[in-house]
Protein backbone atom coordinates (compact mmCIF):
# COMPACT_ATOMS: atom_id res chain seq x y z
CA UNK A 1 0.00 0.00 0.00
CA UNK A 2 1.99 3.18 -1.05
CA UNK A 3 0.10 6.03 -0.69
CA UNK A 4 1.90 9.50 -1.85
CA UNK A 5 2.21 12.13 0.05
CA UNK A 6 -0.45 14.30 -1.14
CA UNK A 7 -2.77 11.54 -1.15
CA UNK A 8 -2.18 11.78 1.85
CA UNK A 9 -2.51 14.88 2.84
CA UNK A 10 -5.85 15.29 0.75
CA UNK A 11 -7.34 12.20 2.72
CA UNK A 12 -6.00 13.73 5.94
CA UNK A 13 -7.81 17.31 5.19
CA UNK A 14 -11.15 15.35 4.09
CA UNK A 15 -10.74 13.88 7.25
CA UNK A 16 -10.69 17.33 9.24
CA UNK A 17 -14.09 18.99 10.48
CA UNK A 18 -14.06 22.75 10.55
CA UNK A 19 -14.79 23.40 13.85
CA UNK A 20 -11.29 21.92 15.26
CA UNK A 21 -7.93 23.62 14.49
CA UNK A 22 -6.05 20.33 13.84
CA UNK A 23 -6.08 16.97 13.34
CA UNK A 24 -4.23 16.51 16.88
CA UNK A 25 -7.61 18.95 18.98
CA UNK A 26 -10.02 16.34 16.30
CA UNK A 27 -8.88 12.95 17.96
CA UNK A 28 -8.33 13.59 21.13
CA UNK A 29 -11.67 15.42 21.36
CA UNK A 30 -13.30 12.27 19.32
CA UNK A 31 -11.39 10.04 22.11
CA UNK A 32 -12.88 12.08 24.90
CA UNK A 33 -16.02 11.77 23.46
CA UNK A 34 -16.09 8.00 23.13
CA UNK A 35 -14.65 8.09 27.03
CA UNK A 36 -17.80 9.69 28.26
CA UNK A 37 -20.03 7.17 26.25
CA UNK A 38 -17.36 4.13 27.92
CA UNK A 39 -18.11 6.04 31.59
CA UNK A 40 -21.86 5.79 30.63
CA UNK A 41 -21.70 2.02 29.61
CA UNK A 42 -19.82 1.12 33.17
CA UNK A 43 -22.79 2.66 34.75
CA UNK A 44 -24.85 1.06 32.82
CA UNK A 45 -22.89 -2.48 34.16
CA UNK A 46 -22.91 -1.35 37.20
CA UNK A 47 -26.32 -1.57 37.97
CA UNK A 48 -26.13 -5.34 37.20
CA UNK A 49 -22.51 -5.70 39.52
CA UNK A 50 -24.66 -3.65 42.15
CA UNK A 51 -27.33 -6.15 42.51
CA UNK A 52 -25.49 -9.03 41.98
CA UNK A 53 -23.73 -7.88 45.55
CA UNK A 54 -27.15 -7.06 47.35
CA UNK A 55 -28.45 -10.90 46.27
CA UNK A 56 -25.41 -12.03 47.00
CA UNK A 57 -25.04 -10.89 50.11
CA UNK A 58 -28.49 -11.70 51.73
CA UNK A 59 -28.65 -15.01 49.72
CA UNK A 60 -25.31 -15.83 49.95
CA UNK A 61 -25.73 -20.35 49.96
CA UNK A 62 -28.07 -19.99 47.22
CA UNK A 63 -24.97 -18.02 45.09
CA UNK A 64 -22.40 -20.52 45.84
CA UNK A 65 -24.97 -23.76 44.60
CA UNK A 66 -25.54 -21.81 41.59
CA UNK A 67 -22.12 -21.26 40.59
CA UNK A 68 -20.90 -24.74 41.11
CA UNK A 69 -23.04 -24.79 37.87
CA UNK A 70 -20.81 -23.16 36.20
CA UNK A 71 -17.89 -24.68 33.63
CA UNK A 72 -14.61 -22.91 34.86
CA UNK A 73 -12.76 -24.66 31.81
CA UNK A 74 -15.12 -23.13 29.34
CA UNK A 75 -14.96 -19.66 31.45
CA UNK A 76 -11.46 -19.49 31.42
CA UNK A 77 -11.04 -20.55 27.70
CA UNK A 78 -13.27 -17.59 26.68
CA UNK A 79 -11.29 -15.23 29.25
CA UNK A 80 -8.22 -16.15 27.22
CA UNK A 81 -9.79 -15.78 24.16
CA UNK A 82 -11.12 -12.35 25.04
CA UNK A 83 -7.29 -11.49 25.98
CA UNK A 84 -6.22 -12.85 22.57
CA UNK A 85 -9.00 -10.85 20.67
CA UNK A 86 -8.01 -7.31 22.78
CA UNK A 87 -4.12 -8.30 21.81
CA UNK A 88 -5.04 -8.28 17.96
CA UNK A 89 -7.26 -5.28 18.23
CA UNK A 90 -4.55 -3.14 20.18
CA UNK A 91 -2.07 -4.19 17.29
CA UNK A 92 -4.45 -3.50 14.40
CA UNK A 93 -4.79 0.11 16.04
CA UNK A 94 -0.99 0.29 16.41
CA UNK A 95 -1.08 -1.02 12.31
CA UNK A 96 -3.72 2.14 10.98
CA UNK A 97 -1.52 4.22 13.14
CA UNK A 98 1.78 3.36 11.36
CA UNK A 99 -0.56 3.40 7.98
CA UNK A 100 -0.66 -0.29 7.23
CA UNK A 101 -4.35 -1.34 6.05
CA UNK A 102 -3.74 -4.42 4.46
CA UNK A 103 -2.25 -5.23 8.33
CA UNK A 104 -4.54 -3.81 10.39
CA UNK A 105 -7.06 -5.62 8.06
CA UNK A 106 -5.73 -8.96 9.09
CA UNK A 107 -5.47 -7.74 12.54
CA UNK A 108 -8.72 -7.03 12.41
CA UNK A 109 -10.17 -10.26 11.18
CA UNK A 110 -8.43 -12.48 13.48
CA UNK A 111 -9.72 -10.06 16.38
CA UNK A 112 -13.20 -10.68 14.50
CA UNK A 113 -12.58 -14.45 14.82
CA UNK A 114 -11.47 -14.22 18.71
CA UNK A 115 -15.17 -12.71 18.86
CA UNK A 116 -17.09 -15.42 17.04
CA UNK A 117 -15.05 -17.94 19.18
CA UNK A 118 -16.39 -16.27 22.26
CA UNK A 119 -19.53 -16.50 21.73
CA UNK A 120 -19.56 -19.94 20.17
CA UNK A 121 -18.21 -21.23 23.74
CA UNK A 122 -20.42 -18.94 25.37
CA UNK A 123 -23.47 -20.86 23.01
CA UNK A 124 -22.05 -24.18 24.20
CA UNK A 125 -22.48 -23.00 27.87
CA UNK A 126 -26.09 -21.38 27.48
CA UNK A 127 -27.41 -25.01 26.14
CA UNK A 128 -25.75 -26.59 28.90
CA UNK A 129 -27.59 -24.57 31.31
CA UNK A 130 -30.83 -24.29 28.93
CA UNK A 131 -31.15 -28.45 29.24
CA UNK A 132 -30.43 -28.35 32.74
CA UNK A 133 -33.40 -26.65 33.53
CA UNK A 134 -31.13 -23.34 35.15
CA UNK A 135 -33.10 -20.73 32.57
CA UNK A 136 -35.13 -18.44 35.28
CA UNK A 137 -38.65 -19.18 34.31
CA UNK A 138 -41.47 -21.65 34.62
CA UNK A 139 -39.07 -24.58 33.32
CA UNK A 140 -36.68 -23.74 36.01
CA UNK A 141 -35.70 -26.52 38.32
CA UNK A 142 -32.95 -26.50 40.87
CA UNK A 143 -32.02 -29.24 43.39
CA UNK A 144 -30.53 -28.06 46.27
CA UNK A 145 -27.71 -29.79 48.68
CA UNK A 146 -29.08 -27.70 51.21
CA UNK A 147 -31.20 -29.47 53.20
CA UNK A 148 -32.01 -26.81 56.12
CA UNK A 149 -33.85 -24.59 53.47
CA UNK A 150 -34.33 -26.70 49.81
CA UNK A 151 -37.30 -24.75 48.82
CA UNK A 152 -36.07 -21.17 49.15
CA UNK A 153 -32.51 -21.87 48.14
CA UNK A 154 -33.92 -23.14 44.87
CA UNK A 155 -35.74 -19.85 44.38
CA UNK A 156 -32.58 -18.09 45.52
CA UNK A 157 -30.41 -19.78 43.29
CA UNK A 158 -32.91 -18.67 40.42
CA UNK A 159 -31.98 -15.38 41.38
CA UNK A 160 -28.39 -16.03 40.69
CA UNK A 161 -29.26 -17.24 37.18
CA UNK A 162 -31.22 -14.45 36.54
CA UNK A 163 -28.21 -12.32 37.43
CA UNK A 164 -25.81 -14.74 35.46
CA UNK A 165 -28.19 -14.57 32.37
CA UNK A 166 -28.26 -11.29 32.19
CA UNK A 167 -25.16 -9.91 32.75
CA UNK A 168 -23.47 -12.33 30.15
CA UNK A 169 -26.07 -11.84 28.18
CA UNK A 170 -25.70 -7.94 27.94
CA UNK A 171 -22.00 -9.01 28.02
CA UNK A 172 -22.80 -11.33 24.74
CA UNK A 173 -24.48 -8.59 23.28
CA UNK A 174 -21.88 -6.23 23.37
CA UNK A 175 -19.88 -8.66 21.35
CA UNK A 176 -22.25 -9.50 18.70
CA UNK A 177 -22.28 -5.07 18.37
CA UNK A 178 -18.12 -5.20 18.69
CA UNK A 179 -17.76 -8.02 15.83
CA UNK A 180 -20.24 -5.40 13.37
CA UNK A 181 -18.26 -2.21 14.57
CA UNK A 182 -14.58 -4.17 13.63
CA UNK A 183 -15.93 -5.90 10.31
CA UNK A 184 -16.87 -2.04 9.50
CA UNK A 185 -13.65 -0.98 10.35
CA UNK A 186 -12.25 -3.61 8.14
CA UNK A 187 -14.34 -2.69 5.11
CA UNK A 188 -13.29 0.76 5.44
CA UNK A 189 -9.52 0.65 6.08
CA UNK A 190 -9.50 -1.50 2.96
CA UNK A 191 -11.24 1.17 0.97
CA UNK A 192 -8.39 3.51 2.18
CA UNK A 193 -10.44 5.71 5.02
CA UNK A 194 -7.53 5.66 7.61
CA UNK A 195 -4.22 7.40 7.54
CA UNK A 196 -1.80 7.74 10.23
CA UNK A 197 -3.67 11.65 10.78
CA UNK A 198 -6.75 9.76 10.58
CA UNK A 199 -7.60 6.63 12.71
CA UNK A 200 -10.04 7.61 15.11
CA UNK A 201 -12.72 5.44 14.33
CA UNK A 202 -10.23 2.62 14.65
CA UNK A 203 -9.22 3.95 17.76
CA UNK A 204 -12.67 4.45 19.70
CA UNK A 205 -14.28 0.74 18.16
CA UNK A 206 -10.36 -0.31 19.56
CA UNK A 207 -11.66 1.06 22.86
CA UNK A 208 -15.20 -0.09 23.41
CA UNK A 209 -13.20 -3.30 22.04
CA UNK A 210 -11.20 -3.63 25.05
CA UNK A 211 -14.10 -2.04 27.27
CA UNK A 212 -16.00 -5.60 26.89
CA UNK A 213 -13.11 -7.35 27.17
CA UNK A 214 -12.18 -5.27 30.62
CA UNK A 215 -16.62 -6.13 31.72
CA UNK A 216 -15.89 -9.74 31.06
CA UNK A 217 -12.32 -10.09 33.50
CA UNK A 218 -14.46 -8.84 36.13
CA UNK A 219 -17.85 -11.12 35.13
CA UNK A 220 -15.51 -14.46 35.13
CA UNK A 221 -14.47 -14.34 38.63
CA UNK A 222 -17.37 -13.10 40.26
CA UNK A 223 -19.98 -15.55 38.63
CA UNK A 224 -17.31 -18.56 37.92
CA UNK A 225 -14.83 -18.54 40.43
CA UNK A 226 -15.13 -16.90 43.92
CA UNK A 227 -17.72 -19.31 45.34
CA UNK A 228 -16.26 -22.41 43.85
CA UNK A 229 -14.38 -23.51 47.65
CA UNK A 230 -16.06 -21.26 50.76
CA UNK A 231 -15.06 -21.44 53.67
CA UNK A 232 -18.19 -21.03 55.60
CA UNK B 1 2.13 12.37 32.65
CA UNK B 2 3.04 10.81 29.90
CA UNK B 3 3.39 13.49 26.97
CA UNK B 4 0.39 13.16 24.40
CA UNK B 5 0.62 15.67 21.72
CA UNK B 6 4.34 14.15 20.21
CA UNK B 7 4.02 13.17 16.79
CA UNK B 8 5.16 10.05 15.25
CA UNK B 9 8.59 11.11 12.88
CA UNK B 10 9.09 7.89 10.84
CA UNK B 11 4.96 8.10 9.83
CA UNK B 12 3.46 11.63 10.58
CA UNK B 13 0.89 10.10 12.90
CA UNK B 14 -1.01 12.27 15.26
CA UNK B 15 -1.16 10.16 19.05
CA UNK B 16 1.53 7.83 20.44
CA UNK B 17 2.77 4.66 18.99
CA UNK B 18 3.48 1.96 21.98
CA UNK B 19 5.31 -0.84 20.48
CA UNK B 20 4.25 -4.18 19.28
CA UNK B 21 6.68 -5.94 21.94
CA UNK B 22 4.85 -3.93 24.54
CA UNK B 23 0.92 -5.20 23.84
CA UNK B 24 2.85 -8.63 23.52
CA UNK B 25 4.29 -8.34 27.16
CA UNK B 26 0.95 -7.12 28.70
CA UNK B 27 -0.92 -10.01 26.62
CA UNK B 28 1.54 -12.27 28.24
CA UNK B 29 1.01 -11.11 31.66
CA UNK B 30 -3.14 -10.90 31.51
CA UNK B 31 -2.59 -14.75 30.54
CA UNK B 32 -0.51 -15.58 33.38
CA UNK B 33 -2.64 -13.89 35.56
CA UNK B 34 -5.72 -15.51 34.31
CA UNK B 35 -4.35 -18.94 34.90
CA UNK B 36 -3.39 -17.78 38.68
CA UNK B 37 -6.82 -16.66 39.38
CA UNK B 38 -8.26 -20.08 37.61
CA UNK B 39 -5.37 -22.10 39.88
CA UNK B 40 -6.33 -19.97 42.70
CA UNK B 41 -10.33 -20.66 42.78
CA UNK B 42 -9.05 -24.38 43.37
CA UNK B 43 -7.41 -23.98 46.47
CA UNK B 44 -9.90 -23.25 49.88
CA UNK B 45 -8.52 -19.98 51.50
CA UNK B 46 -11.18 -19.03 52.99
CA UNK B 47 -12.77 -15.40 52.55
CA UNK B 48 -9.42 -14.69 50.55
CA UNK B 49 -10.30 -16.21 47.66
CA UNK B 50 -13.06 -13.44 46.80
CA UNK B 51 -10.00 -11.09 47.72
CA UNK B 52 -7.79 -12.72 45.68
CA UNK B 53 -10.05 -13.03 42.87
CA UNK B 54 -10.67 -9.34 42.55
CA UNK B 55 -7.52 -8.15 43.25
CA UNK B 56 -6.16 -10.00 40.08
CA UNK B 57 -8.84 -8.91 38.51
CA UNK B 58 -8.71 -5.18 39.44
CA UNK B 59 -4.37 -5.88 38.54
CA UNK B 60 -6.09 -7.36 34.94
CA UNK B 61 -8.25 -4.19 34.06
CA UNK B 62 -5.89 -1.90 35.36
CA UNK B 63 -3.09 -3.15 32.24
CA UNK B 64 -5.98 -3.20 29.72
CA UNK B 65 -7.26 0.32 30.94
CA UNK B 66 -3.26 1.69 30.66
CA UNK B 67 -1.67 0.24 28.22
CA UNK B 68 -4.48 -1.61 25.78
CA UNK B 69 -6.75 1.43 25.89
CA UNK B 70 -3.45 3.85 25.75
CA UNK B 71 -4.81 5.60 28.88
CA UNK B 72 -0.85 6.01 29.87
CA UNK B 73 -0.59 8.28 26.52
CA UNK B 74 -3.80 9.80 27.09
CA UNK B 75 -4.70 13.56 27.91
CA UNK B 76 -4.80 14.42 31.39
CA UNK B 77 -8.73 14.85 30.98
CA UNK B 78 -9.34 11.59 29.79
CA UNK B 79 -7.63 10.47 32.98
CA UNK B 80 -9.78 12.74 35.14
CA UNK B 81 -13.28 10.75 33.21
CA UNK B 82 -11.47 7.32 34.23
CA UNK B 83 -11.14 8.44 37.92
CA UNK B 84 -14.88 10.06 37.74
CA UNK B 85 -15.57 6.61 36.45
CA UNK B 86 -14.34 4.40 39.60
CA UNK B 87 -15.47 7.14 41.85
CA UNK B 88 -18.89 7.19 40.52
CA UNK B 89 -19.17 3.31 40.88
CA UNK B 90 -17.87 3.04 44.56
CA UNK B 91 -20.74 5.73 45.13
CA UNK B 92 -23.14 3.29 43.74
CA UNK B 93 -21.69 0.10 45.44
CA UNK B 94 -20.88 1.42 49.18
CA UNK B 95 -24.09 3.77 49.29
CA UNK B 96 -26.09 0.53 48.56
CA UNK B 97 -24.88 -1.51 50.42
CA UNK B 98 -24.00 0.76 53.67
CA UNK B 99 -27.92 0.54 53.64
CA UNK B 100 -28.47 -3.15 52.29
CA UNK B 101 -25.82 -4.21 55.58
CA UNK B 102 -27.35 -2.00 58.16
CA UNK B 103 -30.93 -3.47 58.02
CA UNK B 104 -31.14 -4.39 61.21
CA UNK B 105 -34.92 -5.50 60.43
CA UNK B 106 -34.62 -7.47 57.27
CA UNK B 107 -34.29 -10.96 57.11
CA UNK B 108 -31.52 -12.94 55.19
CA UNK B 109 -32.78 -16.74 54.90
CA UNK B 110 -29.59 -17.58 52.94
CA UNK B 111 -27.46 -16.57 55.46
Amino acid sequence: MATSDIGDIQVAERALQHHFADMEQQRETSSFGMWMFLLTEIMFFSGLFCAYLVYRASYYHAFVEGSQKMNITLGATNTAVLICSSLTMALGVRAAQMGKPKLMAILLLITILFGFGFLGIKAVEYHEHWVNHEFPGPNFHFETGDPAHPATDAQHTEIYFSLYWAMTGLHALHMVIGIGLVAWLVIAGLMGAYTPHYYNPVENVGLYWHFVDLVWIYLFPMLYLISKKHGG
Amino acid sequence: MAKHAEHNEETGSVGHIAPAKLYVAIWAILMVLTLTTVLVSMVDIGPMNIVVALVIATIKGTLVVLFFMHLRYSPKLTMATVIAAVFWLFLLLSLTMTDYLTRAWSTYPGR
